[in-house]
């Protein structure tokens, strides 16, 4: 595939969104559960509007990929049958909620327990919508695997928390180091599923092939025209026509900036106290790390339809 | 049910790409236009169109076939691209099943693109709704052209009659018997999308020579005495022994 | 449009076109279209498109395309004045050639009136080796004139066939064939197109398909599989030939001695056969008579032998081991195939119950045929060894017993015609006078060295020198020759040079970086070598960026045409056919139909025929002509063939109808006559065809056609080389001995001419292009919907040639001839023979030509393989000859030799040579540069 930037983007921000939401749902229920001292109220506020900016910021990407935004209103239609058209529920629904639990928290109201019981719901819901948009997609086999969600679920939790880490190390909160702990324990687990995703993709074998493709069986076929030489929607959209080469440089990238690095980082704020900056420093990395690795998720699923389009002549 | 399709005879398609263009010309000005072209007279000129003809290359000289291979929409019984679309737009025609795309409703997310394994849909740059093969629906449909025309343009163009046309659940019509009688087959089968569409393969015929029928008896050399007989003075088995 | 002219019907909305359809009642395409026909439109709208006739700016270089936008008035008056001039000086500096070998009878009638013999069309680099080699044989030929019938073939056998060839009608008759059963064998050394579906491809050497047809040959005749009862009925195998080489007529036939016939003797068929009952020769077809195809007898004290033991003893050197040599096929597939054809002919007769009488009273209850049938185009046509080669194939057919039988080849009216037919060009140079008509056509069919248009010299009096010692049967002249000869002087200089719907500058010509610096050459004293260009063209090619004056040509949906018979006929097997086309669009801008040019111009110049008794102008506009024209003043023959006679009663002959034009509107726009069963076969011999086609005035005798198996022009020609046959003109010396080995009465095989002048080693591979099915010649890529399927082309290469040469898919590489050099991008390919390498004809364009882009892909991926084949070649002798058959002038496309080099590191990714740009004529349209989407009735279009 070629990676739309919206996408990759939007994927990016709403996980984070979502583990910052998880990450500061889960500081409340451990505070409200008394395992944990009560925290400054601003770590929730800024908690949340942080949840809030990535994912107004994510929306507002996905936006940028539809030739036709003003009528995405449309897309709650097929909630029946579209996991895509049910992710276009979920959003903004959970959007609203982390909303009124911010604000409920923020007036001390009792509902504030409930809403966050129900932002947890929509929050999994919303990585189940997203992770399933491109599972349901079987013959592109690079994404039809659980691992599709695992891998949104946790580099979402790792990113979340590794910004809930930050402010909290920002407010110079007492969970700063459990967070911290928590981001390098998510980020190692992230590492872990990606490496094991990379490895599953690597020894995938098409199940489509040329000969299934035009429906002749015979072991040498060479396409040598596609019916056209100026390209098309087909070599455009599916084609990320990068050297295998820029892909393996791609990789290691993403490899060092969304784990390797952040680690290293989070180790040297985990024996440090005000290491906000450090964390800072971790996080963004982690985010530039995290483009790049959806850029690779994207261009590593391998098109079915591609073999059409092999040969111009 | 009925479920409309095209099913297309490999063992007579020469590539001449007929149905691809008299396809962008039907429906550029059709509803389901328009079909536009970018960079029409510049470097690399690209535009939309809803069908196209491939060339594929089996086996190694001299045992070489040159494949020419018509794809457009396959109209798939369980079309994978239209339960993905998140507004409806993307729907499959229940009176015969053709895959449509309601123009009005698309919002152009592409998923259905990524949905579909054959590549068979189309964005347009300009209109930005998702665009493809619709089987001409506006010609089938009008009640004003006669009755022999009411078929998609590219099978109305084909010089070789390699696409026919009709309704693949009756078992009677000309594209059932074709599939039945000509060995038809769909395109990935591995996907379970059951594509409506058919092709036809290749099928050779060949002569086989026995050797006694080469010479016969009337043979024309004969004639102007260029195959004699031995002559009778020739010696013979009983010139020399008595057994 | 293209020169198939199918039919179509086209649909307007508010005045531009919605749709165009193939015409379900047209007998040629029954319905369907093509990719360029369903294209129509974008070329209705191509920026390209010419409007205003211009006028190259003064001062400003041939080539650069600098112009000034004229009125049509300055522009007829420009004409006018330098054509009048002309005429009354010297006719034959004048010359007119035109791409279009499909508007012949209008062109060669202003021609031959203006008095000028230098016209011809472009079958003279297309296709004349198969016309004229079919033509002189049987006396019809592929395409327009005959084809295989493929309705009825068991098996059919196409041999070097280019893929426009006939387009959409071969398309039906092979997918018929196919559907049927029936069998495909495509012998060609590309594997594409029509090839593709064959049942077996044999993949052949380019310019060897002689050396396989006489190999088949052998084997058909040396098994017995040949149809005896034919050749002896219908051919002149049994005819008797003088074999005594000290015989002033040796190889000649035998007539019968104080022959009564009235006509003079070679005219008459008194040639004798051996009869084996009564041991004695008689005259040919005596009743009763059992002649011998084989042996050697005496006659009048002279050792003769039947054509067809000639023919034996020909082939026996042609074996197939010797063939698969040459060719590169295998020789058990030779010998597969030769039975294949031979036992599929003898055993597989079809046999219809359809009564007819033959030429010589015989009575026959049925017609029969042997249903194998061949079709070939160019691939057997573009070598200059072409011409026997088609006769060899020709001759095969004959022996097959396939000619105008149910499953083998059949004409279409007016064909057959005699052998040759009776046109003739004029004799000598008195023909060309001042003020007066062309005494002969300008383009015709020689039956001897009588025929030649050479003067006491022996020398050409064409311009391109066809019908002279050098090419005697350049039938369709030799277009390819008429700018170097011009430039050169050579045999004279012109002054005017008028060239219609050919890229002359491009595509069309060899060697065509070197033609387009003659166009642009100038004398000592600076004047153009040749003086005046025009060119008369609907689009901006490269060709009319040389042009001194430009006519803007319309479209075809904008102007009246007619498919005549007079012309290339569109007739079908079963019968005459002729068609017309109604404009459905005003003209664009000032654009005019070239017909009405031709109409204006000749009334202006006051030529003869388009002139009423008053000296007034005759006609009004060319409807107008074609209405009322007749070949002969009340001859009853005039270019359309249907609903003729004051009320449109009459068909082929019969009175102007000036209703004719409605009349074909109402029906179609098509008339089709149908005959009765039994005159649709076996029209070479049959009494009731040729008896209608005396009638109907499509003949002007009755007498039967018989086949050439040996081929006495062509002996007369020989004859006259070797200083036989007393009365006959004499070559010139030096060309005797050409003439001697090339004038073979039977089909031999001989290495093409360039590739005996050609270092083998140092250049291996023989290069060719394939016409694309979705392009017409360079004319499309102007079209914006069809240069999308070809922006650019590649040289396919066989895989395994590629590895050894050490070149790979993408890679840029130079091909070279001994003439010049190309660099391209190369594909590799498996359905290729190795020794040939190909691309795609005319996709590569010049610098901005057609309205495209300085950058666009065409000039920039896209190359031109002329660029490495040459209209000349140096003899080891150091004499320059004409790069083409020595026989008939076609020329030698397909014989060039190249070696492969892989570029260098730095070199540009870019075709080589390159041009520079030129700018869009004045009145072309503005080109959407960034996108456009074609809406019908919107009113952007128009």
């Amino acid at each position: 595939m070629n990676p739309a930037y919206s996408v990759v983007f939007f994927t990016v921000c709403c996980g984070l969104a979502q583990g910052l939401f998880l990450a500061i749902f889960a500081v409340d229920m451990l505070t409200r559960l008394s395992f944990i001292e009560m925290q400054s109220p601003q770590f929730f506020v800024w908690g949340h509007s942080i949840t809030l900016i990535f994912l107004a910021v994510g929306l507002l990407s996905s936006f940028l990929h539809l030739g036709h935004p003003e009528r995405a209103w449309r897309a709650v239609m097929m909630w029946k049958t579209s996991w895509l058209s049910r992710e276009v529920i979920v959003l903004p629904l959970f959007m609203l909620i982390v909303f009124a639990y911010g604000c409920s928290y923020w007036l001390g109201s009792t509902l504030s327990l409930w809403l966050g019981v129900l932002g947890l719901f929509l929050c999994l819901a919303l990585f189940v919508c997203t992770a399933m948009i491109y599972m349901c997609l079987k013959f592109l086999q690079e994404w039809a695997t659980t691992l599709t969600l695992i891998n949104f679920v946790v580099l979402g939790c790792a990113s979340g928390l590794g910004w809930a880490a930050t402010l909290a190390t920002a407010e110079d909160l007492t969970i700063a180091t459990p967070l911290i702990l928590w981001a390098m324990i998510c980020t190692v687990l992230g590492l872990l599923v990606r490496v094991i995703m990379l490895l599953r993709n690597a020894q995938l074998k098409p199940r489509s092939s040329l000969q299934t493709a035009i429906g002749i069986k015979h072991p040498h076929i060479v396409q040598k025209a596609q019916g056209f030489m100026g390209g098309s929607f087909n070599t455009r959209e599916f084609f990320h026509g990068r050297s295998l080469q820029t892909l393996l440089r791609i990789k290691w990238f993403f490899l060092f900036l969304t784990f390797i690095l952040p680690v290293m980082f989070m180790v040297i704020a985990f024996c440090n106290s005000h290491a906000t900056v450090t964390m800072l420093l971790a996080c963004a990395l982690q985010f530039i790390g995290l483009i790049a690795e959806r850029w690779y998720f994207f261009a590593q699923a391998n098109h079915p339809q591609n073999l059409y389009y092999s040969s111009i002549s | 049910m009925t479920q409309l399709a095209l099913v297309i005879d490999l063992n007579v398609c020469v590539g001449c790409h007929a149905c691809v263009t008299s396809c962008k010309q039907w429906n550029t000005s059709g509803e389901s236009g328009y079909l536009s072209d970018d960079r029409p007279y510049d470097k690399d000129p690209t535009g939309v169109f809803f069908n196209r003809v491939q060339t594929f290359e089996v086996g190694s000289f001299p045992q070489t076939e040159t494949v020419h291979f018509p794809k457009s929409c396959l109209h798939c019984e369980d079309p994978p691209c239209v339960p993905v679309c998140p507004t409806g737009a993307s729907y499959k025609r229940p009176q015969d099943g053709i895959v449509l795309v309601d123009y009005d409703k698309c919002i152009g997310c592409k998923y259905c693109a990524w949905a579909c394994p054959y590549g068979a849909r189309e964005i347009d740059e300009h209109q930005q709704v998702m665009k493809k093969c619709t089987l001409c629906v506006d010609r089938i449909d009008d009640p004003c052209l006669p009755e022999a025309e009411r078929q998609p343009a590219c099978v109305m163009a084909c010089p070789t009659n390699a696409r026919l046309f009709g309704d693949i659940h009756d078992s009677e019509s000309v594209v059932s018997k074709a599939i039945r009688e000509s060995a038809g087959y769909t395109l990935m089968p591995e996907w379970g999308t059951q594509p409506a569409n058919h092709y036809l393969p290749r099928n050779k015929t060949e002569l086989r020579l026995r050797h006694d029928e080469l010479e016969r008896a009337d043979n024309p050399l004969k004639v102007d005495g260029q195959q004699p007989k031995p002559l009778t003075e020739d010696s013979s088995l009983g010139d020399v022994t008595s057994w | 449009m293209c020169a198939c002219r199918c039919g179509i019907r086209v649909h307007i909305k508010k005045g531009e076109v919605r749709y165009i359809e193939g015409n379900p009642e047209h007998p040629l395409n029954k319905g369907v279209i093509c990719a360029k026909g369903a294209s129509g439109i974008m070329k209705q709208y191509s920026p390209a498109r010419l409007t205003q006739p211009l006028r190259r700016k003064a001062n400003a270089e041939r080539g650069l395309g600098e112009f000034e936008t004229i009125s049509w008035d300055e522009a007829f008056s420009i004409m006018e004045s330098r054509l009048l001039h002309i005429r009354e000086t010297d006719p034959k500096r004048f010359a007119m050639f035109t791409g279009r070998d499909q508007m012949q009878a209008l062109t060669g009638l202003f021609a031959r009136q203006f008095g000028t013999p230098n016209y011809a069309a472009h079958g003279g680099f297309c296709s004349v080796n198969m016309a004229a080699g079919m033509i002189y044989t049987v006396g019809g030929s592929f395409w327009e004139f005959g084809g295989p019938d493929l309705d009825r073939a068991k098996l059919f056998v196409m041999i070097g066939t280019a893929e426009d060839h006939h387009s959409n009608p071969l398309k039906i008759a092979i997918s018929k064939l196919k559907r049927r059963g029936g069998r495909f064998i495509s012998i060609n050394p590309v594997r594409t197109g029509y090839s593709a579906i064959a049942d077996e491809w044999v993949p052949i050497r380019p310019g060897t398909d002689g050396a396989l047809l006489l190999a088949l040959t052998h084997e058909i005749l040396n098994l017995g599989l040949y149809d005896r009862e034919f050749l002896v009925r219908y051919t002149n195998a049994g005819y008797l030939i003088d074999t005594d080489p000290h015989s002033p007529n040796f190889g000649a036939t035998v007539r019968l001695k104080s022959s009564a016939s009235s006509r003079a003797d070679e005219q008459s068929e008194n040639q004798l056969w051996w009869d084996r009952i009564s041991g004695r020769a008689v005259l040919n077809h005596t009743l009763g008579a059992a002649p011998a195809l084989l042996g050697e007898y005496q006659v009048y004290g002279i050792p003769v032998k039947p054509a067809f033991q000639l023919l034996l003893d020909r082939v026996q050197e042609y074996t197939p081991e010797w063939a698969s040599k040459i060719t590169g096929i295998p020789v058990s597939t030779i010998r597969r195939l030769a039975k294949e054809i031979g036992v599929t002919a003898r055993d597989q007769r079809i046999e219809l119950p359809i009564a007819w009488t033959d030429s010589w009273g015989k009575e026959h209850d049925s017609v029969t045929g042997n249903p194998v049938a061949f079709h070939a185009m160019r691939g057997l046509a573009a070598h200059s060894n072409g011409f026997q080669t088609v006769r060899a194939l020709a001759v095969l057919m004959s022996a097959l017993g396939t000619i105008d039988r149910p499953g083998g080849f059949r004409h279409k009216a007016p064909f057959p015609q005699p052998i040759p037919p009776l046109a003739k060009p004029p004799k000598g140079p008195e023909a060309v006078k001042a003020m007066t008509p062309l005494a002969g056509l300008p383009l015709g069919w020689p039956g001897g060295p009588d025929d030649l248009f050479v003067d006491a010299n022996g020398e050409a009096v064409r311009i391109d020198k066809a019908f002279s010692w050098e090419y005697p049967l350049a039938v369709h002249g030799m277009m390819q020759n008429v700018i170097t000869n011009a430039w050169r002087g050579d045999p004279y200089p012109i002054d005017t040079l008028l060239i219609f719907m050919a890229n002359m500058a491009w595509n069309s010509t060899m060697n065509t970086v070197e033609v387009r610096k003659m166009l642009n050459d100038r004398d000592e004293q600076g004047d153009y070598k040749i003086p005046f260009l025009i060119v008369c063209d609907a689009f901006q090619s490269e060709m009319t960026a040389f042009a001194d004056l430009v006519l803007p040509d319309t479209t075809y949906l904008e102007r009246h045409d007619v498919m005549s018979m007079l012309d290339r006929p569109i007739s079908e097997f079963d019968g005459p056919a002729d068609s017309v086309r109604i404009p459905v669009l005003p003209p664009k801008g000032d654009c005019r139909p070239f017909q009405e040019v031709l109409i204006e111009l000749a009334g202006r110049l006051q030529l003869p025929a388009f002139m009423n008794e008053h000296g007034q102008r005759k006609f009004r506009d060319y409807p107008d002509f074609v209405t009322r024209y007749e070949t002969e003043p009340g001859s009853g023959i005039g270019f359309l063939a249907g609903w003729r006679g004051a009320d449109g009663e009459k068909t082929m002959v019969g009175e102007p109808n000036p209703e004719q034009w409605a009349m074909y509107e109402k029906n179609n726009c098509v008339f089709h006559h149908p005959l009765p069963m039994s005159m649709q076969y076996m029209r070479n011999w049959n009494k009731g065809y040729q008896d209608w086609a005396v009638d109907n005035r499509i003949r002007r005798h009755a007498d039967p056609i018989v086949i050439q198996i040996y081929s006495e022009v062509l002996q007369k020609f020989r004859m006259a080389a070797q200083g036989r046959g007393g009365s006959l003109r004499q070559p010139p010396d030096y060309l005797r001995q050409r003439i001697d080995t090339y004038f073979d009465p039977l089909p031999f095989y001989y290495v093409p001419l360039e590739v005996q002048l050609t270092d083998t080693d140092a250049y291996p591979l023989a290069a060719i292009t394939q016409r694309p099915m979705a392009m017409y010649h360079s004319w499309d890529s102007q079209n914006a919907w069809l240069r999308q399927i070809h922006t650019h082309n590649y040289l396919f290469v066989n895989s395994q040639t590629a590895k050894s040469i050490g070149i790979t898919d993408d890679d840029w590489v130079w091909v070279e001839s001994m003439h010049g050099r190309v660099r391209c991008m190369c594909r590799l390919s498996e359905a290729v023979e190795p020794g040939t390498v190909w691309t795609w004809n005319a996709i590569g364009k010049s610098q901005g030509a057609w309205h495209l882009a300085p950058d666009a892909n065409e000039s920039q991926r896209g190359f031109l393989l002329n660029h490495v084949i040459s209209d000349e070649l140096m003899t080891h002798e150091g004499r320059r000859i004409s790069n083409s058959d020595p026989i008939t002038g076609q020329a030698g496309w397909y014989d060039v030799r190249v070696r492969i080099l892989k570029t260098v590191a730095d070199e540009p990714l870019k075709t080589s040579p390159q041009f520079d740009a030129v700018p869009a004529a004045p009145g072309t349209n503005a080109v959407r540069r960034l996108w456009q989407a074609f809406v019908a009735g919107e009113g952007d279009f128009k």
